[in-house]
């Protein structure tokens, strides 16, 4: 892990503009917010394929549903509580039943938003998106990781959700490291315990595994950057080789990676899982990185919650 | 396949009216109230004014259908398969499980079906997306958006419509099936969309008011649509919930019913008998 920081978002915008100067086909659509997700850059360069949409997440989410039935690769953006929120039943009945090719880019997910507090907050959006047929969802966890997705989704057939942070978080991955949707990544070998992680809480998971590596604790992470569809074989193998699992969200435990998880290991190597997320409770308003104390999602929460008897 | 004589329009409504009774008597349940209430506007599009292939349902230079007002997919697939989709013995597997013809158009399924509704409110943004599309490459086709005067209700067609003008897409097409009944009864009284002609105006259309029954109307109508540029147009078409029907003609109660075997017989009677 790298001290340079970026938010996905950030690189989100950069790997789009790159990606539109490749593809002409690929069209963006925002909701008044492009200078928050990034879609900005694009915007400059392409401003004939960028619709400003205003503030009708629900109009967006149809628009691009008809631009993709004509061959077009629409990119939308907004926070990701309108995205999956407000625009939940378009992005079923317009985008996900019929299949379309839309990439849904949500940004500014979890607790991590900050001071904008609980309505701004999205803490439902994995649980919403995962359970739509059809849809691959994506949280990516670092710069390297987020603008291989930007490209890596153009190349399926099919609606993605892909969920962006606001904050700055540091930089994870190489750049030009490789990775593979559905595949997650194990980082370490440690067997007291697996930390499966997604998202910001990666670098969390990450920073916790180096403090206790130095008390000999040996523990591994895995950045479950798919959330659908989830590498069982992964979640089984670690099952198999590790102490204790533990997986760590900024969202809320119900529904999302802690969930998805449970429901692989209950099916297929029944084992005790910790999920450390936002327990069944709405956000506030505070600084990022007190809240990821306050919500009990940091590197010292995962710490104690490894330390724990039993 | 266009055919220009009035009369001959006039038939090919009644056979697409068959259909849509031929559907819900077959499924016993659909919509047929605001299906009938469309069924001469769709045989105008189908069969004088759009630009398809039914060899080819997906060619990209086709003009475009978005029935907003989904659960009159008994009218748009009587249409279809009248125009040679599918085969018109297939409209008896409406709403089965055997069957394609979902309860509400299925673009992944059905051919001739060019997007999916059902969930009222948001099919004009869709039509907008394939403007829009058409408009970046330079394409030549038009986009028509049928929505019910009841859907209108619906936040969202709003929202659309502003975007329908900001982009101006003289490509599309809007139409108001203006039948004047939802299912709680009168669309006045349950939560009055009007005036429409006015909000549509407002919002940046050109809007063009006629008689949805009158199929010389119908025509003049898209035809002066075609060469208005610089905005979208929206065609308010004065409709009968029914139409075509006696006993169903302005009942609310046939909004979402099948006729039973008697009326069943009636209505096919009534629209000059069996093929």
């Amino acid at each position: 892990m790298k001290e340079e920081k970026k938010a996905t978002r950030q690189s989100y915008g950069e790997a789009l503009l790159e990606l539109g100067r490749k593809n002409k086909n690929i069209v963006v659509l925002d909701a008044d917010l492009s200078g928050a997700t990034k879609t900005d850059l694009f915007a400059k360069e392409f401003p004939e394929r960028f619709f400003d949409m205003g503030i009708s997440e629900q109009d967006m989410m149809s628009t691009a549903a008809g631009l993709s039935t004509c061959g077009k690769i629409p990119y939308v953006s907004t926070f990701a509580v309108f995205a999956a929120g407000r625009a939940y039943d378009q992005v079923r009945n317009s985008i996900c039943y019929p299949k379309l090719n839309v990439k849904i880019c949500a940004t500014h997910a979890g607790v991590t938003v900050g001071e904008d507090g609980a309505t701004h907050q999205m803490l439902e959006d994995l649980a919403l998106m995962r359970t739509l047929p059809n849809m691959t969802v994506l949280s990516t966890s670092d710069d390297t990781q987020t603008k291989w997705a930007i490209e890596e989704i153009s190349k399926i057939k099919g609606p993605v959700y892909l969920r962006l942070a606001r904050l700055a978080t540091p930089i994870i991955y190489e750049e030009n490291e490789k990775f593979e949707i559905g595949k997650a990544i194990q980082i370490g070998e440690g067997t007291e315990a697996t930390i499966f992680a997604t998202g910001i809480t990666v670098s969390e998971a990450i920073k916790a595994q180096e403090e206790l590596k130095e008390e000999g604790i040996n523990v591994r992470v895995v950045d479950v950057h798919t959330i659908k569809p989830i590498d069982k074989e992964m979640i089984i193998k670690c099952a198999k080789e590790t102490k204790k699992l533990i997986s760590v969200e900024d969202h809320s435990i119900i529904g999302g990676l802690g969930s998805a998880i449970s429901e692989v290991l209950t099916e297929k190597y029944p084992t005790k899982l910790t999920r450390m997320g936002i327990k069944d409770t709405f956000g506030k308003s505070g600084k990022a990185q007190e809240l990821v104390e306050y919500f009990g999602i940091s590197a010292k929460s995962i710490i104690d919650e490894i330390k724990k008897e039993g | 396949m266009k055919i220009t004589d009035i009369s001959e329009l006039k038939e090919k409504a009644k056979e697409i009216r068959k259909g849509i009774i031929e559907e819900v008597y077959s499924a016993s349940s659909g919509h047929p109230g605001g299906s009938l209430s469309i069924a001469d506007i769709l045989t105008v599009l189908y069969f004088n004014q759009m630009n398809v292939n039914e060899k080819d349902p997906k060619w990209e230079d086709r003009d475009r259908l978005v029935l907003s007002k989904g659960h009159a997919s008994p009218a748009l697939y009587s249409t279809l398969a009248n125009r040679g989709f599918f085969p018109i013995e297939e409209l008896k597997t409406f709403r089965s499980l055997k069957g394609r013809l979902q309860g509400h158009p299925d673009m992944k399924n059905i051919p001739g079906v060019d997007m999916t509704t059902g969930s009222l409110g948001q099919g004009l943004s869709a039509a907008n997306g394939m403007a829009i599309a058409g408009k970046l490459d330079n394409k030549n086709y038009r986009v028509y958006c049928i929505l019910g005067d009841g859907e209108i209700e619906e936040g969202q067609v709003w929202e659309a419509a502003m975007t329908s003008s900001k982009y101006k897409l003289d490509n599309l097409c809007v139409i108001v099936d203006n039948n004047n009944l939802q299912i709680d009864g009168e669309v006045s009284n349950v939560m009055s969309p009007y005036p429409i002609d006015k909000k549509f105006q407002e919002f940046g259309f050109k809007i063009i008011c006629i008689d949805g029954h009158n199929i010389q109307e119908i025509i003049d109508a898209f035809d002066v649509a075609k060469n208005i540029k610089g905005q979208p147009v929206c065609i308010i078409a004065k409709t009968i919930k029914g139409k075509g029907i006696s006993y169903m003609e302005n009942q609310v109660g046939w909004h979402g019913k099948a006729p039973n075997e008697e009326q069943y017989n009636e209505a096919v009677e009534e629209l000059g008998g069996a093929k």
